[in-house]
């Protein structure tokens, strides 16, 4: 591939094995120029392997990656020199003040003097840290942390950033924060981002999401082909019996597949507000709740997978 | 971006700088690697006192002067420990990711970590000295000449055996195990504790073929330069040896940084 192509990522028959466990299991994959991709999949699905590969962490056993056209295992200092690293854990040392990690974060890129303080000074204030750069790290909040790190990142001014959980530990308002200045760098200077995540809300302002189990990729798309590809609404039936019964009985009455999700009956229908009308007349001694939905990438987890997210990351 | 030498020496300052602040700013750590051995010292010191007689010395000396040089490699051999075994956590969940994922010389990450250990273990070691008169050591302008060097080079060695062992650990809890069956018995026999005996036996030869006896003897030649016993060419052959361990141990360090094991 080129450097000029306009592949940011690109991840060809990926394969890691842990003893016996297929951490990536032949992921194939590629991520635009100025895209904000996120792989979205429950811990223990592979995402953190993909992560460490990218990031020149880890070899695969079998497969090739490349970042903007240079291969992450044989150039790995070409790769290095492009892209910026978020942590799940932040590379920030606690002793140190925010101002000191920052010094430090920049001179492992050769930077210094004027040129690493003027950086210093863009960067925090993209994560507006400016008050607090004499604050040491470990007495920030975990959203500050995050803040911290993210602007260690944005001072070595990479063209991809790899982002592993990013939104670990942080409010809702600061994940809301977290996006923008990613938007934001995505709009000033094309930078492609991807990002691995286990939260449903983050992956959908993605522009395309990425899912992620047992090291395949189960499902590639924008968030709505996602979960338009479900075929319409959820709708979901709360029990006063058994929803096993319940379930079984909708199955045997009419052409449509009801699944027990959670002690819910779960119908996916292009219609499912008038199913929802006629299942609950006609079993209105049953049925306690109706609720009907759209899809969420949850529902385009559980149709693809048979599972649902959260009974999978605590395998 | 290149990998000029100046490139290289930016980093390494930084994380050179960045070892020196941590330690300052963790006060515990300074007194922890200086209050064990001076305890150590002190009471072993105190208890064998009486009883020791050092049959490969002509002169009198106490078992408190004995023992001053060996405690002082054992405050820099704490001290690097201390230094050295943040680097297990560190390259997992602390700044040593970020080091790890820049473009880096693999040579940057252990030559900032061997100067900032040496740097500190030489202030602790100069510290300790301050109490060199209660073993009736004078320490003069030619000793502390003498002593500078010896406290670099067995300082440097000193973080190259912390560095060996933490890089390749995936716990703090392996660390203490190799320090007590490995690092701990490398220090007591190295003549430290006691006299090695002379001529045969097989501590004869774990003392001679112990790294760490001639840190040892190091630090001892410098501080009897100008009694009879002891002449300059024994200090400058025990700093050769030193400073070549300590090439050894960067040497391995820097191999180990290079090639990583490919699970991890």
């Amino acid at each position: 591939m080129h450097p000029s192509s306009d592949i940011a990522i690109s991840i060809c028959d990926l394969t890691k094995k842990f003893g016996d466990r297929r951490a990536l299991d032949h992921l194939t994959l590629s991520v635009k120029r100025g895209e904000l991709f996120c792989m979205l999949g429950p811990n223990g699905g592979g995402k953190s392997t993909l992560f460490r590969i990218l990031s020149t962490l880890m070899q695969p056993d079998h497969g090739e990656a490349e970042i903007l056209g240079h291969n992450v295992v044989s150039e790995a200092a070409a790769v290095r020199a492009r892209i910026g690293v978020v942590f799940q854990a932040p590379s920030l040392d606690g002793k140190l003040t925010i101002r000191e990690n920052l010094l430090c974060g920049g001179a492992m890129y050769g930077l210094r003097g004027k040129e690493l303080k003027q950086r210093l000074r863009d960067a925090v204030s993209v994560v507006q840290l400016e008050e607090r750069l004499n604050d040491r790290v470990e007495t920030l909040s975990g959203g500050l942390q995050r803040r911290t790190e993210i602007a260690k990142c944005l001072l070595i001014r990479p063209e991809v950033l790899l982002l592993d959980e990013p939104s670990t530990g942080l409010d809702p308002a600061a994940r809301l924060d977290l996006w923008a200045a990613l938007e934001n760098l995505r709009r000033d200077r094309g930078v492609t981002a991807l990002c691995t995540t286990h939260l449903m809300d983050e992956a959908a302002r993605a522009d395309r999401v990425g899912i992620m189990s047992a090291g395949q990729l189960v499902a590639l798309g924008t968030p709505s082909e996602l979960t338009s590809v479900l075929g319409g609404d959820v709708l979901s039936l709360t029990t006063r019996h058994g929803a096993d019964q319940l379930a079984q009985k909708i199955n045997q009455h009419h052409e449509i597949v009801a699944t027990v999700v959670e002690g819910e009956v779960r119908i996916e229908h292009p219609q499912a507000h008038e199913l929802a009308a006629r299942l609950a007349a006609q079993f209105s001694d049953e049925i306690t709740a109706v609720r009907v939905a759209r899809p969420t990438l949850e529902d385009v987890f559980v149709a693809r997978t048979g599972r649902l997210f959260a009974e999978q990351e605590h395998e | 971006m290149n990998n000029s030498p100046q490139f290289l020496w930016t980093p390494v300052k930084a994380l050179w700088w960045r070892d020196v602040i941590r330690f300052l700013r963790q006060r515990n750590r300074i007194i922890g690697a200086l209050a064990t051995p001076l305890v150590f010292w002190l009471l072993v010191g105190s208890g064998f006192g009486p009883s020791f007689h050092n049959s490969a010395s002509s002169t009198n000396e106490t078992y408190l002067a004995y023992f001053f040089p060996g405690t002082i490699v054992l405050i820099m051999l704490f001290t690097a420990i201390f230094s050295t075994i943040s680097v297990i956590e560190d390259r997992r969940e602390g700044f040593l990711q970020g080091a790890l994922v820049a473009p880096l010389s693999p040579a940057t990450i252990p030559l900032g970590k061997f100067l900032g250990g040496t740097t500190l273990a030489v202030l602790q070691a100069i510290l300790f000295c301050l109490l060199a008169p209660l073993a009736h050591i004078p320490i003069g302008f030619g000793q502390a000449l003498l002593l500078l060097p010896a406290f670099i080079l067995v300082g440097f060695c000193m973080t190259g055996l912390g560095f060996l062992v933490a890089w390749p650990m995936d716990s703090t809890q392996g660390f203490h195990a190799i320090m007590n069956i490995f690092l701990m018995p490398l220090w007591m026999m190295s003549g430290a504790l006691f006299p090695m005996p002379v001529g045969s036996g097989w501590l004869y030869w774990v003392g001679l073929l112990n790294p760490v006896s001639y840190s040892v003897s190091a630090i001892r030649d410098a501080l009897m330069i100008g009694t009879p016993l002891v002449p300059l060419s024994d200090y400058l052959f025990s700093l050769l040896i030193t400073a070549l361990f300590g090439a050894v141990t960067f040497g391995v360090s820097y191999y180990l940084v290079a090639h990583p094991k490919k699970k991890t």
